[in-house]
This record gives structure tokens, C-alpha cells and sequence, in this order.
């Protein structure tokens, strides 16, 4: 199962082992089609679209799924008590991760600082 | 600069329905809003008293309305980044941080609104972690735990309610003395053994390490405060309108919703206003609706006069 959006899809922790290890710069939305995860999904497929954020590859993952374990455990979402999870990867190690939901500014200025050009 | 008949700040259902009937009208309109499209619409989780619909969520109802304005040739923008919107005079603009200018001789204010936040200290270094506005996306976290619900309208004891799904215990701390809520409301959450309430208090803080921990609440009658432990707090305290741009350049209301007259027109001639930004008594999905089908008429009306 994985979520209806526009986005490319992280179905299992070995699939985003493979992506880690081929890019630099990742961010994973995990959540659920739900209200607060949503707008996050918006804001991450109109960025990938704008073509502004070429250097970074943007994915979600299914929160429900036994998989996205490789993301509900990180030590960086301990405490995380709202969806959806979303998690900024640089050269594989999380470089930053967010809980519950967030706004545009809010997600480019991470991508500006984390993943400057 | 990108010239169009009408643009529409604010692609909720309000927006929406008006670039529906102003581009099924043939005018050049575009609808551009700060996020997805669906306003507050997107944010419910089942909507099933929009008609023709039995159940359906929030946001495919968003993408339906989105894709019938685009069929009939609006233009959507979504997620802008809005630099200067100018409104007096006879041309109208949108300006992006990207530099890109949307001019119009007419205008639809639609920017909806927002829930209410507490704005106390600690609110935002917590929210997600034990502090929570939807409890149907976050309810499981808290399976086993005492929370807390604020307020005391019907959403918050409707919530409050369905929070014992998952809550061991739930606190309501509301305000004042009464509820604001239907007496059904009242009498299910007074009637469930797993709520209890606090009266005419407030939380004035939120304490944690990693997650939230612990509230401060005051006894407002008294001024005196005690600290709660508490696994987790969602808040139903009501919502503004994001009407804070047009504050000195609309007429707006003590409570900042934009006063409009029976035709939604604005204080400035050519801007309309309608949905969840405007003075009403009841902000529904049918009633944002209606109040963009009516601005849309009427924007179209303005058109032809001045044409």
C-alpha cells in the first residue's frame, strides 16, 4: 500500500537505504493521507516541480507501513507525537527531522540551510 | 506582468467556486494561494455533509474543485510565495517573491482562516510533540495517556469524546463558567466517566524535555496557578481569518473579518470578499461556497460595467 500523491514512494527500509546511498540530499515525508500530512505533501510536490530544489530528491512513505519503522524509530523522532514525520537526509545521516505539520517557509528554510547549493 | 480578469486570493472552497464560475464565464481568471488548494477543507479528515457526496475526504474534495476550475480554464497556483498584493485603483496586482506580477481590474478576497492557537510560552517548541490541533491524525499516539482538551464549543467535546478511543483520561479545561457547545454535546461528554473538566482556567505555559510533560494552569477568577502533569494537549479554541494583510486597506470587523455588503463587495470597488475571511455566523464548505458563487456573479456583473 502507499499513498496517493504525486510524490515517488519509499515502500520498504532497504528501498531507502539504496536512495540514501545514491544522493545527497533527501527528504521523506512519513505519514498518512491525512490532514496534517497532506499540506506537507502539497508543499513538497509543488517544490519538486519548481524545479528550484533540483539537488534534492523528495519521497514519502506510508506511516502504517511495518517498514517505515526505519523512520519511526530514528532516535532524531523520539518524543514525535504528531504526523506526519518528515525527515532531511544529507550524505545518509539525518540532518534534521520535523513533526507534525509544516508550512512553506518553514520547509524551504530547512532545505536553504541543510542542503544549501 | 500576467494580465487576467479577476484574480482570487485564496484557493478554498470559496476561491475555488469562484474561478469556477468566472472561467465557465470565459474570464481570464487565476486563483493563487500561500498553500495547497482546499483551505481548511483539506484539513478535515471526512466530509460528509457537502451535498451530492455521502463521504468523501476533505482533500480529494479539494482536488475535485480544483480540477473543475482548471477545466474550465482558471489558473491555480498553489503554495505562492506572496510578496505585495495592492488593491486601490482601477488595476489590482499579486506580486511574488519570484518576481512574477498577476494584475486584474477585479479582485476576490478568499484567504479563509486558520485555528486559533493558545499562544502561550512553550506552544510552538511542543506542538508535535505532546501538543496537537487534530485529533483524528494524533489520537493513537496517545493510547493509554491523560490529555487534555482546550475549549469549550462543540468541536472540543465532540473531540474530547472521541479522544477516550484512545486517552485513559481526558481533562476539558474551557475558559469560562459555561460551555458554548449543544447541549448533546454537553450531555455525551459529561455522560462519558473517562472526561472530567476544569472551569474558568487556562493554560499559561507548556513544560517538557524531548515531548511536553507538564501544563501550568491558571484559575482564572482566582489569578492562581498549579502545574499539571500530562501526556498530551489538543487544542479546539475556534479560528481566525487570515485577514491580517488587508488590516488599514479593508474594513474589517473587532474580530479582523472583512465587512462586506450583501453583494460580498469590499470598502474598495472592484474587491470582493467571501468564505471563512468574511463577517458571517455560519463558516461551512456549502456556505464558503455559495459566498464564492455569489462574489463571482458579482464580479462578473463588475466586469461588464466597466467594459
Amino acid at each position: 500500500m502507499t499513498l496517493y500523491t504525486n510524490l515517488n514512494h519509499v515502500e520498504t527500509a532497504s528501498q531507502l537505504e539504496k536512495i540514501l546511498q545514491e544522493n545527497e540530499n533527501v527528504m521523506v515525508c512519513c505519514g498518512r493521507m491525512g490532514p496534517m500530512c497532506v499540506p506537507v505533501y502539497g508543499i513538497m510536490e509543488d517544490l519538486e516541480k519548481s524545479g528550484k530544489y533540483d539537488h534534492v530528491k523528495f519521497y514519502d512513505m506510508l506511516f502504517d507501513s511495518p517498514e517505515a519503522g526505519v523512520i519511526r524509530n530514528l532516535p532524531e523522532c523520539r518524543g514525535f507525537m504528531g504526523l506526519p514525520f518528515t525527515v532531511y537526509y544529507k550524505n545518509g545521516k539525518v540532518a534534521k527531522a520535523t513533526s507534525s505539520i509544516q508550512n512553506l517557509d518553514q520547509i524551504t528554510d530547512i532545505l536553504d540551510d541543510k542542503f544549501a547549493k | 506582468m500576467n494580465q487576467f480578469d479577476t484574480i482570487i486570493l485564496g484557493a478554498g472552497p470559496a476561491g475555488l467556486t469562484a474561478g469556477i464560475y468566472l472561467s465557465r464565464a470565459k474570464r481570464k481568471v487565476v486563483v493563487i494561494d500561500k498553500g495547497i488548494p482546499g483551505g481548511q477543507m483539506v484539513l478535515t479528515h471526512e466530509v460528509a455533509n457537502y451535498p451530492g457526496f455521502e463521504n468523501i475526504s476533505g482533500y480529494m474534495l479539494s482536488m475535485n474543485m480544483k480540477k473543475q476550475a482548471e477545466l474550465f480554464g482558471a489558473k491555480v497556483i498553489s503554495n505562492a510565495s506572496i510578496k505585495e498584493v495592492q488593491l486601490e485603483g482601477k488595476t489590482k496586482t499579486v506580486t511574488l517573491t519570484n518576481g512574477e506580477v498577476y494584475s486584474a481590474p477585479s479582485f476576490i478576497v478568499a484567504t479563509g482562516g486558520r485555528s486559533r492557537q493558545l499562544g502561550v510560552t512553550g506552544e510552538s517548541d511542543f506542538t508535535g510533540r505532546g501538543i496537537s490541533y487534530c485529533a483524528t491524525c494524533d489520537g493513537d499516539f496517545f493510547t493509554g495517556k491523560e490529555i487534555i482538551v482546550v475549549g469549550g464549543g462543540n468541536t472540543a467535546l465532540e473531540e474530547a469524546v472521541a479522544l477516550t478511543t484512545y486517552a485513559k483520561k481526558v481533562t476539558v479545561v474551557h475558559q469560562f463558567a459555561q460551555w458554548q457547545a449543544f447541549n448533546s454535546a454537553i450531555q455525551e461528554m459529561e455522560e462519558n466517566p473517562a472526561i472530567d473538566a476544569i472551569m474558568e482556567s487556562r493554560i499559561v505555559e507548556f513544560r517538557g524535555n524531548e515531548k511536553l510533560q507538564e501544563v501550568v494552569i491558571e484559575h482564572i477568577p482566582s489569578g492562581s496557578t498549579y502545574v499539571k502533569p500530562i501526556d498530551g494537549v489538543f487544542v479546539f479554541i475556534g479560528y481566525v481569518p487570515n485577514t491580517e494583510y488587508f488590516k488599514g486597506i479593508l474594513d474589517l470587523n473587532q474580530w479582523g473579518e472583512i465587512v462586506v455588503n450583501d453583494g460580498l463587495q469590499t470598502s474598495i470597488k472592484g474587491v470582493y470578499a467571501a468564505g471563512d475571511s468574511i463577517v458571517k455566523r455560519y463558516r461551512q464548505i456549502t456556505t464558503a461556497v455559495s459566498d464564492g458563487t455569489i462574489a463571482a456573479l458579482n464580479v462578473a456583473e463588475f466586469l461588464n460595467s466597466i467594459e
